[in-house]
């Protein structure tokens, strides 16, 4: 059971690290908009393809 | 049936190309296609297939000059790195996926242009350019001629300020899971330790790493409803915080005193995660009503920012904050006027019903009088320049909104009067268990007061009416109706007086022919030759009657003075008012006469009309009621409300339309100035308890909606009012406004509802810990079950149904 020792601090580390990660996204404004990306991934592969064939 | 190639919409049978691959249904859709054809952008019409909106694309011939002056610059633009500037956009047409990538194609069609970044839900589009390579407006010029009519954003200071507030909330919000998550991780090898038994180090260890982690989320988090406690509690009153803020203290020093002493129960995981679920629904109750406010601004930002001013007969689009008293400008006919001021050149009427609440189009001569606010309808003025902005009739009115909102007193909420004796019986019923159990076992006493204060929290019952108030706003907005705050739907629940607007809330706001006596057969003629005018009584009529197969051929010969003259296949056609008519005619026929009193008495304008020198009929123009205004009133009557006219246009009118709408004439209100209004709403509001509700669409209306208990802008209303009101409809007709009323009533429901299951909740475990058998577990147990329980009721709730036709 010792172990809880280690394992106790190093969960709430990973946990803190996730945890600086959101406030950062928040930060950075990437819940801002919660509509818009969802679709923007829609063209943005067909734009690169593009590129693709001028290179080709 | 052939559908646009653009837009998709169906193409007039008489715009159809025999043989042509690509159809239109306007000129507009067929520029705005050859365009992306002509930048190679065909892959729209992909990205269009996967959008289920369809909405036919309008281009203006807007220069947007206005944007590139200095003072516009001083006002929107915002400096980006190495010299960029950027600004915010309000675009109007957009819709779908394609919209976003077409407009976010502009870098690569235009030189300069560095990033445009498209919020869809917002509309708003965040345009990054180097000054030095291209204007700003030829990319708003570029952004138009794609579909896109350009706004300037108002209130980019609001909203930075907002998203500010927003960002913090969210992550109070992620602190409060991370505190809530690890401590219930750490509570289940506590709860095990219940079962089997735990070694008292590590219990203690735990307890310790609780107490710790618990920290940011009591300390921090919870800030928020310490302070609004503390502020009802300065002000003696009584606000659903309290308990909140008196459980959750509680819990947590109990905890650290046990913690520390080393014996007793604690209740961090409890009282973390009743923070972390009370933060997540406050989130949810302001994203609710932001999605309204958001929409009431950005109307904010249709209204006209530039005016065609005159330079050396030079004619320039710029900024309305750069125009100064004196300056002359130009007013097309279909402008909004932008400025108060006196007309130096052109005759015309305008549209007043915003203002005042005319009905009738009032006429406009040189050296009349102007102001912003209005519609020019016919045709071209030049204005001189007296007001603009704050300065004009328009802006005072706005300062009296502002006014009346200020002085408007906050509504005290089911739930914060609920929680004056809820907090009383709780610390009533811990201060009795504390006494019960001295008497049984004094050395348990403290720890069973705890623990009833800890359970009792009110968790579910902070979390009722915000669950239950967002879900209606929620389904409320997808029929139409928004809603700015929460408070509204709890004003509305129990029936009150209705105040209606006549012109444009009632009505439709525009002149038609309503009522036609006399011989069938002028109608054709008439028609054919009103449409050579461009008068708004002279549109009434040819709109209102429908061409016959005849051909006519129409020759106008005079249209001044309050009449039209002009032949119809060769005979001679004149119509006009009474006394326009009585200078060609003479005297009228007996049935013409008793024909004008039916009319005028009905509040409609007569237009007699002769054929060959005789009067053959009598038309009336007016502004007919809205065709569901008479069944919603009675729907809105039969459950119990009283409705009332409150209206700027002339007495008789108001009578006519009260008489036939089935209310009381001493309760139609006609002839009352914007300040009238608002004193008519003040003094209601201060006479009556029950609530007053203002429906209306003016400016004229703005005041009174912002007083009234609860302000209703209606569809196709001015800004000002909608921005002044508490709700406004998004779609045409008045059957929104029963809705409104029904969907508040059956939220108010829900709200008790949840209300009353949290309280049960809240008695099993205040009798559970008077009775000593309450312990950390089944507290952590019962908390999110009344919680899941409101969640449940809220969104499963039908609260907001569309009337159909009855």
């Amino acid at each position: 059971m010792n172990v809880v020792y280690i394992l106790l601090p190093v969960a709430l580390l990973i946990a803190v690290g996730y945890l600086v990660l959101f406030i950062i996204s928040v930060r950075k404004g990437q819940y801002d908009d919660t509509t818009t990306p969802a679709v923007r991934m829609l063209f943005d592969d067909e734009a690169e393809k593009q590129d693709d064939d001028e290179e080709q | 049936m052939v559908d646009c190639t653009h837009c998709g919409l169906p193409v007039p049978a008489a715009l159809v190309e025999p043989g042509s691959e690509q159809q239109f249904c306007c000129n507009g859709c067929r520029m705005v296609y050859r365009v992306i054809q002509g930048y190679g952008l065909e892959r729209f019409y992909d990205l269009q297939e996967l959008s289920d909106t369809k909405q036919a694309a309008r281009t203006t011939d807007r220069q947007y000059r206005e944007f590139d002056d200095p003072k516009f610059m001083e006002l929107y633009l915002r400096e980006a790195v190495s010299g960029l500037k950027t600004v915010e956009l309000y675009l109007e047409g957009v819709h779908c996926a394609a919209c976003v990538w077409l407009v976010e194609k502009t870098p690569s069609l235009l030189a300069g242009v560095h990033e445009v970044r498209l919020d869809l839900g917002k509309s708003m589009a965040r345009v990054t350019w180097d000054p030095d390579r291209v204007q700003l407006c030829s990319i708003a010029r570029n952004l138009d001629s794609l579909g896109y009519p350009v706004h300037p954003f108002r209130g980019v200071k609001i909203r930075d300020m907002r998203r500010k507030e927003d960002r913090a909330l969210l992550i109070r919000i992620g602190v409060a899971g991370f505190c809530a998550g690890n401590i219930m991780l750490i509570s289940f090898a506590l709860y095990g330790g219940l079962f089997h038994g735990i070694a008292a180090e590590f219990r203690n260890l735990f307890h310790w790493a609780g107490l710790v982690i618990s920290l940011p989320a009591v300390l921090w988090c919870a800030g928020l409803f310490y302070r609004s406690a503390w502020g009802a509690v300065r002000v003696r009153s009584t606000h659903m915080d309290i308990p909140i803020s008196l459980g959750i203290l509680t819990g947590f020093l109990w905890g650290v005193f046990s913690t520390v002493t080393g014996r007793g129960e604690v209740y961090y995981d409890s009282v973390t995660l009743l923070i972390f679920l009370l933060l997540v629904g406050r989130w949810v109750q302001r994203n609710q009503q932001r999605r309204a406010a958001d929409a009431s601004e950005l109307l904010y930002s249709l209204a006209p920012a530039s005016a065609r001013l005159i330079v050396d007969g030079e004619i320039r689009e710029s900024a309305l904050e750069s125009i100064l008293p004196g300056a002359v400008v130009e007013v097309r006919a279909g402008d909004s006027v932008p400025v108060d001021g006196v007309v130096l050149e052109g005759s015309s009427s305008l549209n007043v019903s915003l203002l005042s609440g005319e009905s009738r189009p009032a006429p406009v001569e040189p050296g009349g009088r102007v102001f912003a606010g209005t519609e020019n309808l016919s045709s071209r003025l030049v204005v001189e320049v007296t007001g603009t902005g704050e300065d004009t009739r328009v802006g005072r009115l706005m300062q009296l909104v502002e006014e009346a909102g200020r002085r408007k007193a906050p509504v005290m909420r089911l739930a914060d009067r609920i929680s004056g004796w809820f907090v009383t019986a709780v610390l009533l019923l811990a201060a009795g268990t504390a006494l019960l159990w001295w008497w049984i076992e004094p050395a348990l006493a403290v720890e069973h007061a705890v623990a009833l204060l800890v359970v009792t929290c009110p968790c579910a019952l902070g979390l009722a009416t915000p669950l239950a108030v967002s879900a209606a706003i929620g389904k409320a907005s997808r029929l139409g109706i928004l809603i700015k705050g929460g408070d509204v739907l709890e004003r509305l629940a129990k029936p009150g007086r209705i105040v209606l607007d006549k012109t444009g809330t009632l009505t439709e706001g525009r002149s038609r022919l309503v009522r036609w006596i006399g011989d069938e057969t002028v109608k054709a003629d008439l028609a054919a030759l009103e449409r050579h005018s461009a008068h708004p009584v002279a549109r009434a009529l040819a709109g209102g009657i429908e061409p016959g197969k005849e051909l006519l051929q129409a020759t106008l010969v005079d249209a001044r003075g309050g009449g039209i003259r002009g032949t119809v296949n060769g005979r001679p056609v004149v119509a006009g008012s009474p006394s326009y008519m009585r200078s060609y005619t003479g005297s009228f026929p007996e049935w013409v006469l008793t024909a004008l009193d039916d009319v005028t008495s009905a509040g409609l304008t007569p237009v007699l009309v002769s054929r060959g020198g005789d009067v053959l009929a009598l038309a009336g123009i007016g502004d007919p009621v809205r065709r569901d205004s008479g069944p919603t009133l009675l729907r809105i009557r039969e459950s119990g409300w009283t409705t009332e006219i409150l209206s700027g246009d002339h007495p008789a009118v108001v009578q006519a339309v009260a008489e036939e709408l089935g209310i009381e004439p001493e309760n139609a209100h006609g002839g009352r100035q914007p300040e009238e209004k608002l004193e008519y709403i003040t003094a209601a509001v201060a006479a009556d308890d029950r609530a007053v509700v203002m429906v209306g669409d003016g400016v004229n209306d703005a005041a009174a909606l912002s007083a009234a208990d609860v302000g209703v802008g209606v569809h196709g209303g001015a800004e000002a009012a909608l921005s002044a009101a508490d709700v406004f409809l998004t779609r045409e007709g008045l059957s929104a406004v029963a809705e409104l009323l029904e969907g508040a009533r059956r939220t108010f429901r829900v709200i008790r509802l949840n209300l009353i299951f949290s309280l049960l909740y809240n008695l099993v475990g205040a009798a559970l810990a008077i009775a000593g058998r309450i312990d950390p577990l089944a507290a952590a147990i019962l908390m999110p079950v009344s919680s899941l329980t409101v969640i449940t009721l809220s969104y499963r709730a039908n609260t907001f149904r569309r009337i159909r036709d009855r």
